[in-house]
C-alpha cells in the first residue's frame, strides 16, 4: 500500500523525509551528480535546445496520431511473430501476465527495470500464484531486498547510501560484505547469474517502440536487460501505450535526448533493439514473445489540451534531479509510483481523481526547473496549476483557503479597498511588531515565521508617497534622453508594424 | 508617449523603496513614469493556487490601469510574467483578452526595460561592496532575463560581483507554497541562505522582492547581517549616495 493510500498527506510524508538525514544527503548527493552531468552533456552537445524542440515535435506528432502508430506497431510486431495484447487497466495487464506465466508453467521471472510493472504491482501478483519475480537491475534488486518501492524513475535506490546497501546485501549473502561498490556489485552479479539461467520468463519494460518495424528498444547500463531478453524461453514486455515513436530515425533524436538528460551520458551503455522472438538462425532469444500494451489511465489525457503533453514524457528523470522539492524530500514523499514533478502531475492525471491526490500538486514552488530540464519541454509547472484549478472548480478547495481567496478577490478588486486594508494592516501590526520585525508564529505566519522573520509594513506605502515623489521628480520638465527616446519610438513603430515589441 | 509604473502590491505595501528607486533612476534619463492608482495586484497568489475567478477580479485592475500605456515597467520578474498568463486567464472574455494581449506586448521587468528597451547598461553608479546576485525563477527561466542584471552590475564601479553557488535553484518562496508547505519551503530557503553566506558577500541583490523577502527573512532569523536589496535600490544608491571614485 502506498503512503498516499494509507491516508497520509504529502505534508506528513515530507516532514518524515525532512527529518531523515541519511535520505536527504543520499538524494542530494546523487541528484547533484546527475543534474551536473546533464548540464555538461547538454552544453557539450552544442545544439541542445534545437534537439529538445525536435524531440518535442516528434512526441507531439506521435501522440496526436497515437491510434495510427499503435496499429502500425501492433501489426508489424505480430508479423514479426510476437503476441500483442492490449490492456485497458492495471488489473487486465496483471491478468494477462499471470495467464502467460501459468501457460509457461513458470517458476521464476527475471525482470529488467520497468516503471510500468511498478504501476501494476506485478511482483506481488506473481508471488500470489507462486512465481518468484527477481529484479535484475542493481537498484531495483536493492529495493526488492528492502521490500520498498523505487523512489526515483531511473535510480530506484537513490535514497539509500552505500552502507545501507551493504547491510541489505550482507543479509542476503549471509556474510558481512564491505561497503565497496565493486565487491557489492560482484556479489549481485554472481547471485543473479544463477537466476538468469534458471528463469522461465524474462520481463522487460520498453523505452521506445518503433512503429515502422514493430520493434522495441531498451536502454540500460548494466547488461541485465540483454540477459533478460536472450536467456529465458518466454519474454514479456510491458509497455505504456504512449511509448511509441514512428521510426528508427526518430530514435536517433531520442537516443541523444534520453541518456544525456537522465545521467549525462552521451549514449547509454547498452541499447538493444528487439524485433520479434528468436528466428531459426538466431543463436539465442525467446521462443515466445508477448508485448502487453497498457493504457491504465493514459488515454484519459488524449484530447485534454492541458494534459495531453504528459504523454510526451520519455521517463528520463531529469525533472526529479532538477527539482528543489524532490532534492529535499525524495521520491516516497510523493506517495505514488512516479515521483518528482512528473509524478506530481502524472499520478492524479492517470487516476483522474484530482480530489484525492491534489495535495501533491501543492508540493511545488512552481519554479519551472522541471520544465527547463525536460528534454521534450513538458510544461509541468503549468500543469501543476491546472491541477490546483480543477480541484477548486470541483468545489474541493481547502475551506480556509477558499475563504482567504474570496477575501483577496474582494480587496484586490478595488484599489480603494486595497489601500484601506494596507492602512488597517499598519494599525493591526502594532500588536505584533517588535523592533521593526514580526517574529510571532501566528495565523498564516505560523509556518513562515518558523524559518524567517517578517518585516513590518512601512509608514507610507508607495502610493502614499507618490504625489510627493512625482512633484519632486517631474516638476521641471526635463526632456527624455534623446537616444532613449529614439529607441522607444522605434520599438513602438515595430509594434505597430506587427512586431510584438519584446 | 505614456510609460507607466506597475508597482506590484508587494513593492507598494511592503517595499516602496524598490519602486521608488526605479522611478528615480529612470528619471535621470528623463523617463517620466505615470502611476495609475487603480492598479492593485496581478492576481498571482490566487492564480497559482487555482482560484482563477478570484485572480481575474484582481487582474482586471491591472488591465484597466494600463490600457492606454505605451510601455509598462515593473520591479518584479514574477509579476511581469504573470501578465503573460492573462491570455489564458481571460480566454473566455473577448474584451479583456484583447487588453491582455496588448499588455503582454508592452510590459517589461525593470532590468529588461533598462537594458533591452532603453539601451542602458552602465548607469554611472559607484557601489564599493561585495555583492552576489540571486536570479529569481520566473524572471530568469520564464521571461529569459539572464544577462541584463549581470551587465548592469558589471557596469557599477567598485562593485565586486561574486557568483552565487547554485544560483538558479529556487529560494523556496513560491507564494502560498511557503505557507502551505512551510517545512519544505523552509528547507529550501535555508539551503539558499547557506549558499549566500558561502560567498561572504555583503549584499544580496535580486529582481523580485518576494524572493528577497523570503531569503532576507531567513537570514535575519539566523541573525545574519547580509544586506538584501532590489537591483533598482542598489543602482539608485550607487548613483545618488556614493561618490564615484
Amino acid at each position: 500500500m502506498s503512503a498516499a493510500e494509507k491516508g497520509q498527506t504529502v505534508k506528513e510524508r515530507a516532514r518524515d523525509a525532512l527529518g531523515n538525514d541519511f535520505l536527504r544527503s543520499a538524494v542530494r548527493f546523487t541528484t547533484e551528480r546527475l543534474r551536473l552531468g546533464k548540464k555538461l552533456a547538454a552544453e557539450e552537445h552544442g545544439n541542445w535546445d534545437d534537439w529538445r524542440e525536435r524531440g518535442r515535435q516528434i512526441r507531439l506528432h506521435t501522440i496526436a496520431h497515437l491510434d495510427y502508430y499503435l496499429n502500425e506497431f501492433a501489426e508489424n510486431a505480430r508479423a514479426n511473430g510476437a503476441h500483442v495484447h492490449f490492456a485497458d487497466t492495471a488489473e487486465e495487464a496483471v491478468a494477462i501476465s499471470l495467464e502467460i506465466a501459468k501457460h509457461a508453467s513458470a517458476k521464476s521471472v527475471v525482470k529488467s527495470k520497468s516503471m510500468v510493472s511498478e504501476e501494476l504491482h506485478l511482483n506481488q501478483a506473481l508471488d500470489s500464484i507462486g512465481v518468484e519475480a527477481i529484479e535484475t537491475d542493481l537498484g531495483e534488486y536493492i529495493i526488492q531486498l528492502a521490500n520498498e518501492t523505487p523512489s526515483h524513475i531511473i535510480i530506484p535506490a537513490i535514497h539509500k547510501n552505500r552502507h545501507q546497501i551493504a547491510g541489505l546485501l550482507s543479509r542476503e549473502a549471509g556474510e558481512d560484505l564491505p561497503a565497496d561498490t565493486a565487491v557489492l556489485a560482484g556479489f549481485v552479479r554472481t547471485k543473479l547469474r544463477e537466476k538468469f539461467l534458471a528463469a522461465d520468463i524474462g520481463m522487460t519494460g520498453c523505452n521506445f517502440a518503433i512503429a515502422e518495424t514493430g520493434s522495441m528498444v531498451l536502454f540500460e547500463n548494466e547488461g541485465n536487460a540483454r540477459m533478460v531478453t536472450t536467456v529465458p524461453k518466454t519474454q514479456i514486455t510491458l509497455m505504456g501505450m504512449e511509448r511509441i515513436i514512428p521510426s528508427w530515425s526518430d530514435l536517433e533524436v531520442m537516443a541523444t535526448l534520453l541518456p544525456r538528460s537522465a545521467t549525462g551520458q552521451k549514449l547509454t551503455v547498452y541499447m538493444s533493439g528487439i524485433t520479434g522472438p528468436r528466428r531459426e538462425q538466431d543463436a539465442d532469444g525467446p521462443d515466445q514473445m508477448h508485448i502487453i500494451i497498457i493504457d491504465n489511465g493514459r488515454s484519459l489525457q488524449l484530447g485534454d489540451p492541458e494534459f495531453q503533453e504528459l504523454l510526451n514524457c520519455i521517463r528520463c528523470g531529469a525533472c526529479l534531479n532538477a527539482c528543489p522539492v524532490y532534492r529535499h524530500i525524495g521520491g516516497h514523499a510523493y506517495g505514488g509510483t512516479y515521483s518528482g514533478p512528473i509524478g506530481a502531475v502524472l499520478t492524479p492525471a492517470l487516476k483522474k481523481n484530482v480530489a484525492e491526490w491534489d495535495d501533491i500538486a501543492n508540493a511545488s514552488s512552481l519554479c519551472g526547473a522541471c520544465y527547463e530540464a525536460c528534454p521534450v519541454k513538458i510544461p509541468l509547472h503549468d500543469m501543476l496549476v491546472y491541477l490546483r484549478r480543477r480541484k477548486v472548480e470541483a468545489g474541493r478547495g481547502n475551506k480556509a483557503e477558499t475563504l482567504g481567496m474570496k477575501g483577496f478577490s474582494v480587496v484586490m478588486g478595488n484599489a480603494k479597498r486595497y489601500r484601506n486594508v494596507v492602512r488597517l494592516g499598519k494599525l493591526g501590526q502594532k500588536l505584533v511588531v517588535r523592533n521593526g520585525e514580526i517574529r510571532a508564529r501566528i495565523g498564516p505566519l505560523k509556518g513562515w515565521n518558523t524559518y524567517r522573520v517578517t518585516p513590518e509594513l512601512p509608514k507610507d506605502s508607495f502610493r502614499d508617497r507618490w504625489s510627493k515623489v512625482e512633484q519632486e521628480l517631474y516638476s521641471e520638465s526635463a526632456p527624455m534622453n534623446p537616444e532613449v527616446a529614439d529607441r522607444l519610438s522605434k520599438l513602438m513603430d515595430q509594434r505597430k508594424n506587427g512586431g510584438h515589441g519584446q | 508617449m505614456k510609460i507607466s509604473l506597475f508597482v506590484t502590491c508587494l513593492s507598494d505595501a511592503l517595499f516602496p523603496r524598490a519602486a521608488e528607486s526605479m522611478t528615480r533612476l529612470l528619471a535621470k534619463y528623463g523617463v517620466k513614469l505615470e502611476f495609475p492608482d487603480i492598479q492593485t495586484c496581478c492576481g498571482q497568489p490566487a492564480f497559482n493556487s487555482g482560484y482563477w475567478d478570484d485572480a481575474r477580479t484582481s487582474a482586471r485592475t491591472i488591465l484597466d490601469a494600463f490600457e492606454d500605456s505605451d510601455f509598462v515597467v515593473a520591479p518584479s520578474g514574477s509579476c511581469t510574467y504573470m501578465i503573460h498568463h492573462y491570455s489564458e486567464l481571460f480566454k473566455g472574455d473577448a474584451e479583456y483578452l484583447e487588453k491582455a494581449k496588448a499588455l503582454q506586448s508592452k510590459v517589461y521587468e525593470f532590468s529588461q526595460f533598462l537594458v533591452d528597451v532603453m539601451g542602458i547598461s552602465d548607469v554611472g553608479a559607484y557601489f564599493p561592496y561585495k555583492v552576489t546576485y540571486h536570479p529569481s525563477c520566473h524572471g530568469s527561466r520564464l521571461l529569459g532575463i539572464k544577462d541584463e542584471p549581470i551587465r548592469l552590475l558589471n557596469g557599477v564601479k567598485g562593485l565586486e560581483l561574486v557568483p552565487l553557488p547554485y544560483a538558479e535553484d529556487c529560494c523556496g518562496f513560491g507564494g502560498t507554497f511557503a505557507v502551505k508547505m512551510a517545512d519544505i519551503s523552509g528547507a529550501m530557503v535555508t539551503e539558499k541562505s547557506d549558499h549566500v553566506l558561502e560567498t561572504e558577500a555583503e549584499v544580496l541583490v535580486g529582481l523580485d522582492m518576494a524572493c528577497l523577502l523570503n531569503i532576507a527573512g531567513n537570514l535575519r532569523h539566523r541573525g545574519e547581517k547580509v544586506r538584501v536589496m532590489h537591483l533598482a535600490e542598489l543602482l539608485y544608491e550607487g548613483v545618488s549616495v556614493h561618490e564615484r571614485g
